[in-house]
């Protein structure tokens, strides 16, 4: 542990390392000669595998006692002339996204295997890593933009090259919806930046920090500034209505950029939620909040019907995710800690548990060429491991508690409850919805009679089985104890929601845990002051 | 008798000038004299002028860094930063277009030495047009590079379409030329002086009761200057003009002709009637979102890749003109790092296009580049990265430039158009994504499964262009303060 301590207190600049490695790895995989094409997967593993490692070092050395710190502080100046800088830094929100990111990438390396042209899938796995883990820990707008802008260019390539039959539509569909919606977000920084530079006198920044502590902005500006970063980050989600492009990207894409796609991408939206939204702009996320948080039920009630209406698999994983981002989204906008950090949880666990369950599409549609729930049937006979692993899965996105689903779920309800009665109970329809279009769904794929090659289908193969092994820990895991998750996060958030409170005029945290005034702020002040 | 005084000269100032007029009437002598010329001598003469006034560039960049601007010649030329990066931009131009020219005249078996004299002679006007202290010598340089272009579209003997590009970009071109004269004429009657520094320096220090002959003079200069940039509504000519005239003298249009009128516009409105940007930065920002729109929309419904280019070249020419209409240093800077990278997306793609057009320069369908990733991963990879690069998709120098022109306008307050830039480079990621997915997603033609011979030069073109994109995408400090360096400053009066 000394040597942990020591290691926390001078640590190499690990966050770059993070960059730089996927990085590297992606240039290495384009030059290797033509000769040896099993070297391609190799290094391409062996580097995610580095960056995996790399992740679980940052858990371990992040120092818990100053969790709401940013913490591995890397800064280096790149574009002077604008102030820009490579700012990257990690504290109790970005944290666990990172290892996340660490984990999935090896595993959906290893996993799924492209079928052609494997140099350019792989470099383009590789670079698309090393965009969204800075996304994750930039500290610095413009970075962040940068790196929130670039990750559509692997993603795009992924989808269209390697996807199913329609996936140049749903590849440019994704490309031009990602793009346009951050379109503005890039005035709103500039903005941001030069207003804050007229207003403090100084140089321009982009420093997200510098940014947000300040709150230079007036108040109409900031709700405008807030709207263009919204926009970006709720195509991104997505949050209803904008979610149209999740289901055809999500169905066309091959199964590795369907994990990543569900795992990982989603999360840059509901992230700059909290990182970019309610830091940078309390007032105005507290102004919006009504709308968000009526978006994201919404969200949660449409995902779940269309999932239940759903006769291919993969589509019905992808609006099921739709739900689950709704719920990820009233967590955050119910403005306390138990909703934000519910919805921080969740965006963890629903990177694990639907990454697995794309996974499990992926080896049910390479057996049996067809991801129709009504050509499926019975599969359980043939493969009693997979769908047992299914079910387990499933439950997790369910949200059966011991299992994680259920924390993140749970917390989420608590908050929403505490500050919107009647939208946490709404939201628990959705719960309720979960359980019927995957249990629906398992039914018809798992049980019943299996009719021809349902029948003969081949059950999950030792490789896999270890693929899907660390995805499953997790689940229960931190479904049992998710004391580690959330000792490391709760610091952040509630520097986050102090930060709210103090940036906004007459906001106290709804909470429950202090008496009387649960839900809507000043009603329950009147009803003090009838006494 | 008083002693006759002559005019001041700097004769190092003058040199880029001096090279390219003189290697271009040296290269049209000796061709005209030597009867059995070796093919390969006017590509390498004009690579070699292009190449040393590009090398001469470094050593006065040093010098007007240190000595400071200066203007001579009576007051007519000026040298200053901007002045030496715009020739440098066009140097690189030449040299591109140089390199391009030779593979595309062996296979389209026209003859050889007029071209490069018409190259030369063109970047000359545009080296005297970034160098113009007096809106008469700005003139004369925009009709030495303007009639060599002309001259240069009707290259190709054999295609109706070149000839019909060149007449057509001729009598538009004419028209526009008599504007900005008339426009030259106005502002001489409401200032007194074609002299940008008197100009200047007389409406800083006078105001005028009635300012309407110098409002429509900056009005008609405005157009003139507009349609050599080809901003919508003059931008008629381009698509025509882009798809008739020969790939590589396309390049040289995309590329030099709107550097060469940028530095121009610069020189004229930020520079010499700053005083009245409140007139025109308005107007300006209406022909900025024109042309970013109409640009980007026009495109997405084109079907031939080389008109499809023709309008997105409008659509930057639009972004290029948001960092004019903020009239600030931040601004003109980002105007010429746009023009600098610009220089090296239009190069490398038409480069490419070139090479994909095959004999008869005419397949510029998108059928043309259908499974190009299949059949010549690395050009297909290269035209990605210069698509990736204009669509302004970051860590490309794309970005970086579109970066600059957005920040200015913000800082200028003028949120409408950097809304409308933003929005019409969305639509324009559209454009880009369609040949992209021609080259990737989609399987080759049965009858275009030969493979495509790049030759040596054009390869380097592209090349450099693909590194530069990269490169300035990467680590941009360098060209920004290259850029912050070089905003124009009038000397003299």
């Amino acid at each position: 542990m000394a040597v942990l301590a020591a290691a926390a207190d001078v640590p190499f600049a690990v966050l770059p390392a993070l960059l730089v490695v996927p990085a590297a790895g992606a240039l290495l995989v384009a030059v290797l000669p033509r000769r040896r094409p099993e070297l391609l997967k190799l290094v391409a593993v062996a580097t995610s595998m580095v960056v995996a490692a790399m992740t679980v070092w940052l858990l371990v050395a992040f120092d818990v006692d100053r969790g709401a710190d940013m913490q591995f502080e890397f800064r280096q100046s790149w574009i002077a002339d604008l102030g820009i800088q490579w700012l990257l830094a990690v504290d109790g929100i970005s944290l666990f996204l990172i290892v996340l990111t660490g984990l999935l990438f090896p595993i959906v390396l290893l996993a799924v295997d492209p079928g052609h042209d494997d140099r350019a899938y792989f470099a383009w796995m590789l670079l698309l890593e090393a965009g969204v883990i800075g996304v994750f820990c930039a500290m610095d707008l413009m970075v962040f933009f940068l790196c929130f802008e670039v990750v559509l260019v692997p993603m795009y390539f992924l989808i269209g090259r390697w996807g199913h039959a329609n996936s140049a539509y749903a590849a440019t569909k994704f490309f031009l919806f990602t793009m346009a919606g951050s379109a503005l977000m890039l005035i709103g920084i500039l903005a941001l930046a030069f207003l804050h530079a007229d207003a403090t006198g100084g140089n321009l920044t982009f420093d997200l920090v510098e940014l947000a502590e300040a709150q230079s902005l007036g108040t109409t500006t900031a709700r405008w500034v807030f709207l263009s970063f919204a926009l970006a980050f709720a195509v991104k989600v997505p949050i209803f209505p904008l979610h149209t492009w999740l289901p055809d990207a999500h169905t066309e894409a091959p199964t590795g950029g369907s994990v990543i796609l569900a795992g990982v991408l989603l999360k840059l939206g509901t992230y700059g939620f909290l990182r970019f939204g309610l830091y940078l702009f309390p007032e105005a996320s507290h102004f919006f909040a009504p709308v968000f948080l009526t978006l994201g039920l919404v969200g949660i009630i449409y995902g779940a019907v269309v999932a239940t209406m759903q006769r291919d698999l993969k589509r019905l994983v992808a609006y099921s995710s739709v739900a689950h981002l709704g719920f990820i989204v009233l967590g955050t906008f119910a403005l306390n800690t138990e909703g934000i950090e519910g919805g921080l949880l969740q965006m963890v666990n629903h990177g694990v548990s639907t990454a697995a369950l794309f996974l499990l599409v992926g080896m049910i549609y390479e057996r049996r060429h067809t991801r129709r729930i009504d050509e499926l049937g019975g599969l359980q006979k043939a493969a009693p491991v997979l769908a047992a692993v299914f079910t387990l899965v499933m439950l997790s996105s369910i949200g059966l508690p011991g299992l994680n689903g259920f924390v993140g779920e749970f917390l989420v309800l608590v908050g929403t409850f505490n500050a919107h009665r009647w939208l946490a109970v709404a939201a628990t329809g959705g719960v309720v919805l979960a359980a019927l279009y995957l249990l629906w769904a398992y039914q018809r794929v798992f049980h019943g009679p299996a009719e021809g090659g349902n029948a003969e289908m081949p059950d999950l193969k030792l490789r896999e089985g270890l693929v899907l092994a660390p995805l499953l820990v997790l689940i229960v895991a931190m479904g049992v104890y998710p004391k580690p998750v959330i000792e490391r996060m709760e610091p952040s958030v509630d520097a986050l929601v102090a930060h709210i409170e103090i940036h906004v005029d007459g906001f106290h945290e709804p909470t429950s845990r202090f008496g009387a005034d649960i839900g809507v702020g000043e009603g329950g002040d009147d009803a003090g002051d009838d006494h | 008798m008083p002693p006759l005084v002559t005019p001041e000269v700097i004769w190092w100032a003058l040199l880029p000038l001096l090279v390219l007029s003189g290697g271009g009437f040296l290269l049209l002598t000796i061709a005209s004299l030597v009867r059995r010329l070796p093919e390969a001598l006017p590509q390498a003469w004009t690579v070699a002028t292009g190449l040393v006034v590009l090398i001469a560039t470094v050593p006065m960049w040093d010098r007007v860094q240190s000595d400071g601007p200066r203007s001579f010649l009576g007051g007519m030329v000026a040298v200053d930063g901007s002045t030496v990066l715009v020739t440098a931009i066009l140097a690189m131009a030449v040299v591109a277009t140089a390199l391009l020219a030779r593979p595309y005249l062996r296979r389209e078996d026209l003859p050889g030495v007029e071209l490069y004299v018409l190259l030369l002679m063109s970047a000359a006007g545009g080296v005297v047009m970034a160098s113009a202290d007096d809106l008469i010598v700005l003139f004369l340089g925009l009709e030495i590079l303007s009639i060599a272009v002309y001259v240069l579209a009707a290259l190709h003997l054999r295609r109706i379409e070149s000839q019909e590009a060149a007449l057509k970009y001729f009598v538009l071109g004419a028209f526009a030329s008599a504007f900005l004269l008339y426009g030259i004429a106005l502002i001489y009657g409401a200032t007194g002086s074609t002299r940008m520094a008197r100009i200047s320096g007389h409406l800083a220090s006078t105001v005028l009761v009635q300012d309407g002959m110098l409002l429509a003079g900056i009005a008609l200069l405005l157009v003139g200057l507009a349609f050599k940039v080809a901003a919508v509504p003059f931008h008629a000519w381009t698509p025509d003009v882009y798809q008739g005239a020969p790939s590589p003298v396309v390049a040289w249009m995309a590329a030099g002709v709107k550097t060469a009128g940028f530095a121009a516009m610069l020189r004229v409105l930020v520079v010499t009637l700053g005083t009245h940007a409140s007139d025109w930065r308005p107007a300006v920002a209406v022909l900025a979102a024109a042309s970013m729109v109409v640009g980007a929309w026009v495109a997405v419904l084109q079907t031939d890749v080389k008109r499809m280019l023709a309008y997105s070249s409008i659509a930057h020419a639009g972004f290029i003109l948001l960092g004019v209409q903020a009239a600030s240093e931040r601004g003109t800077s980002a105007v010429y790092v746009y023009l600098f990278v610009y220089t090296l997306l239009a190069t490398g793609s038409f480069a490419v296009i070139t090479t994909v057009a095959g004999r008869g320069d005419a397949a510029h369908g998108l059928g043309a580049y259908r499974g190009l990733a299949r059949r010549q991963p690395v050009l297909a990879g290269a035209f990605t990265v210069l698509l990736l690069g204009q669509a302004g998709v970051p860590f490309t120098g794309g970005f970086v430039a579109k970066l600059g022109v957005l920040a200015a306008a913000v800082e200028g307050r003028t949120y409408w158009v950097a809304m409308v830039a933003m929005a019409a480079a969305a639509v324009a990621a559209f454009v880009y994504l369609r040949i992209l997915v021609a080259m990737y997603l989609e399987d080759p033609a049965p009858d275009t499964d030969d493979r495509y011979e790049v030759p040596t030069g054009t390869r380097l073109v592209i090349g450099a262009a693909c590194a530069g994109v990269l490169l300035i995408g990467l680590v941009p400090g360098f060209l920004l303060d290259i850029a912050s360096d070089a905003v124009p400053v009038l000397v003299g009066g």
